[in-house]
């Protein structure tokens, strides 16, 4: 069970080039009729990154930026319609349906909607079994129990609530619930699909807590999505920035947080409301993100974007290595920002 | 504060009568807003905050009701007034934005006919002069091309723009009070604080007052003159906004603070409140906060405390009473 020995800072988890691309055409004999042609979504298109152990990669952007996608993908709950995934070094494709389901224990995932993402009908006990049953770990079912237990304790809950039922939670409380179902298995990897966007933020403020604890007594690497940047900035140690399906920083937290180039990072930033009072400078957001399925020419972001010229309508740009980060943008790459 | 606010809550009380006994959902809520001002309500789910806002514009869900207290609209009492009376008052006087754009608009009629419909209700103008003010109220909000837009219907509009759309709406018969109930929770980062800062320009510019409900801290900061903290249905901290926000003096208002990844300050933990906020049905005795808070002491158990002066705020805690 305990990962092979790995130099520190190999990257536990390699993504190349993923895209994933849904058809949302109309059915055949509407565009028979209508004479509409197919139409296609590119949620994620082209993105890269690496995630190395014990580490955290956060993926900000606003709705419909692909960033739950990139976590579906990860995880294999979508197919990828490009690119590839590595997990410690191997790629998934490469697996037979055996291997992939051993690779699966290594991997879990916690999802947005605690409401959503536990059975009704089942007790907590065989919500945060289920992984360990379906992977055949522990049989015995006095083990079983006293696992659960175990896994309920390391969330903060008791080994009593085992024999509640969902509703009996808060929200809070549950998706605890399911941090217990993720760690069943002892994965390596956990992906986090906006864990605590449902939340209040003082149990915002537990969640996290707890989260940050599991990282450091498990080693775990957690790949985080949020359009929150101020929890962003709490629990991530590199921060992705994603627009309409692409990667437009990669970079450090804290050359990230401090030194912000993309402009699209940039009016993120200033979007958050200033919290201290500190009378920040801010210039004023414009715009809405555009139509996924007429996404603008060249850069995505040049409709809003302040710097944009005519270079930004045409060419699209690709992340590249930039001063210790990575960009796509040509107003950074040509020192127009 | 001013002589004559313009709202005024004394001691409102909201029942939920329910089979197993009645649940208190807000107990001795009282504060008030002057001319122009903007109080911004905070509170985490179940506080209240939302319940507070319906109870003043007269749209409690049954079978809630208000069971005490009073509800005052420059002098003026109106939470006895009968329905019709209540809804002369309601989009005349008090405008209303609510969380979700989408429901908040007629799907079936274009936003231009919300829009006159709801001037001519209130308003003794012409069709067309009615219009006029739409297409203006739509150029105020920011809306590019009103004159095209105005025959649009709401499913043409994206999330932000509705929600500018409902705002117009709000402001159509000049009311002198809007109650916004979580007008940008629904929307994305950038959008919010586009519509933030349109909400408080426009107030401004029609010198209406503002009561903002919202869970977003950030927002208040920015928004705000004062703010009131609500927990379990009561108030347990209002202030000036920097006060409440720099210089909390409710155990609660500071956890809540401290619970808030911040941008500026690095903290490897953030601080914590552990529980949750009590069910109507188990609220405890004495201060309603007591079985979470880190000072707490015997009084606290037994009496329940009202606001007490703290310096520049008002908490409802034992400990900021002067010994």
């Amino acid at each position: 069970m305990t990962a092979p020995a790995d130099s520190a800072g190999a990257p536990l988890v390699q993504v190349d080039d993923l895209a994933k691309i849904f058809d949302v055409s109309a059915p055949w004999l509407n565009r028979v009729i209508d004479r509409k042609p197919r139409q296609f979504v590119h949620a994620v298109d082209g993105v890269s990154f690496s995630i190395r152990k014990g580490r955290t990669l956060a993926l900000v952007g606003e709705s419909g930026c692909g960033k739950s996608t990139v976590a579906r993908l990860l995880v294999g709950l979508y197919a990828p319609t490009r690119g590839s995934v590595s997990f410690d070094g191997v790629d998934v494709r490469s697996l037979d349906p055996v291997q992939l389901r051993t690779l699966r224990r290594r991997m879990q995932m916690i999802f947005q909607d605690p409401f959503a993402s536990l059975n009704p009908r089942w007790k907590v006990l065989d919500i945060v079994a289920e992984p360990i049953r379906e992977h055949g770990l522990v049989t015995d079912a006095d083990e079983q129990r006293a696992k659960v237990g175990e896994l309920l304790a390391s969330v903060g809950l008791a080994a009593a609530d085992a024999d509640k039922f969902p509703h009996q939670f808060s929200g809070g409380q549950r998706q605890r619930i399911s941090i217990a179902r993720a760690l069943a298995t002892q994965p390596e990897f956990l992906v986090c699909d906006e864990p605590t966007s449902a939340l209040d933020v003082s149990v915002q403020a537990q969640v996290l807590n707890i989260m940050k604890d599991l990282q450091r007594q498990r080693g775990l690497t957690y790949l985080f999505i949020s359009h929150n940047l101020a929890v962003v900035r709490h629990v991530s140690d590199e921060v992705g920035v994603m627009y309409l399906g692409r990667l437009v920083e990669l970079a450090d937290k804290a050359d990230l947080f401090a030194q912000p180039r993309h402009p699209y990072t940039r009016m993120l930033l200033d979007a958050i409301p200033d919290i201290r009072m500190s009378g920040r400078q801010r210039t004023p957001v414009q715009g809405e993100v555009p139509n996924p399925l007429q996404p603008p020419t060249g850069c995505a972001f040049h409709p809003r974007c302040p710097l944009a010229n005519a270079r930004c309508s045409a060419e699209r740009p690709v992340l590249k290595a930039f001063q210790g980060i990575q960009i796509a943008c040509h107003a950074v790459e040509e020192g127009r920002a | 504060m001013d002589a004559t606010p313009l709202l005024e809550v004394r001691n409102l009380r909201v029942e939920f009568p329910s089979r197993r006994g009645t649940l208190l959902a807000l107990d001795d809520v009282s504060f008030s807003i002057a001319p122009g001002e903007i109080l911004g309500v905070v509170g985490e789910s179940g506080a209240g905050k939302s319940l507070t806002g319906s109870a003043i514009i007269g749209l409690l869900e049954p079978p809630g009701r208000i069971a005490g207290g009073q509800v005052l609209l420059a002098g003026q009492r109106i939470d006895n007034l009968p329905y019709e009376a209540m809804r002369k008052i309601r989009g005349r006087q008090i405008g209303a934005i609510f969380q979700d754009p989408l429901t908040s608009l007629n799907p079936l009629y274009t936003v231009g006919r919300q829009l006159v419909e709801t001037i001519r209700t209130h308003l003794p103008v012409s069709e067309s002069e009615a219009r006029q003010r739409a297409i203006r109220l739509l150029q105020e909000t920011g809306i590019p091309a009103a004159e095209a837009r105005i025959d649009h219907y709401p499913h043409q509009f994206s999330g932000g723009m509705r929600q500018r759309v409902v705002i117009a709406l709000a402001l159509a018969a000049e009311p002198k009070l809007i109650v916004a109930d979580e007008p940008t929770t629904a929307l994305d980062v950038s959008i919010q604080a586009q519509i933030i800062s349109l909400l408080r320009r426009l107030c401004r510019e029609h010198g209406a007052a503002v009561m903002l409900v919202t869970h977003d801290m950030g927002v208040i900061a920015e928004t705000c003159d004062r703010v009131a903290v609500m927990y379990a249905g009561r108030v347990a901290e209002i202030g000036p906004v920097a006060d409440v926000i720099h210089r909390p003096s409710h155990p609660y208002t500071v956890g809540l603070m401290g619970s808030i990844p911040s941008m500026d300050i690095e903290r490897e933990r953030l601080m914590q409140i552990d529980g949750a906020m009590p069910r109507l049905n188990a609220i405890p005795k004495g201060c309603a906060f007591n079985p979470r808070c880190p000072n707490v002491f015997d009084r606290c158990r037994s009496e329940r405390p009202d606001l007490i002066d703290a310096g520049a705020t008002r908490a409802a805690c034992w400990q900021v009473e002067p010994r």
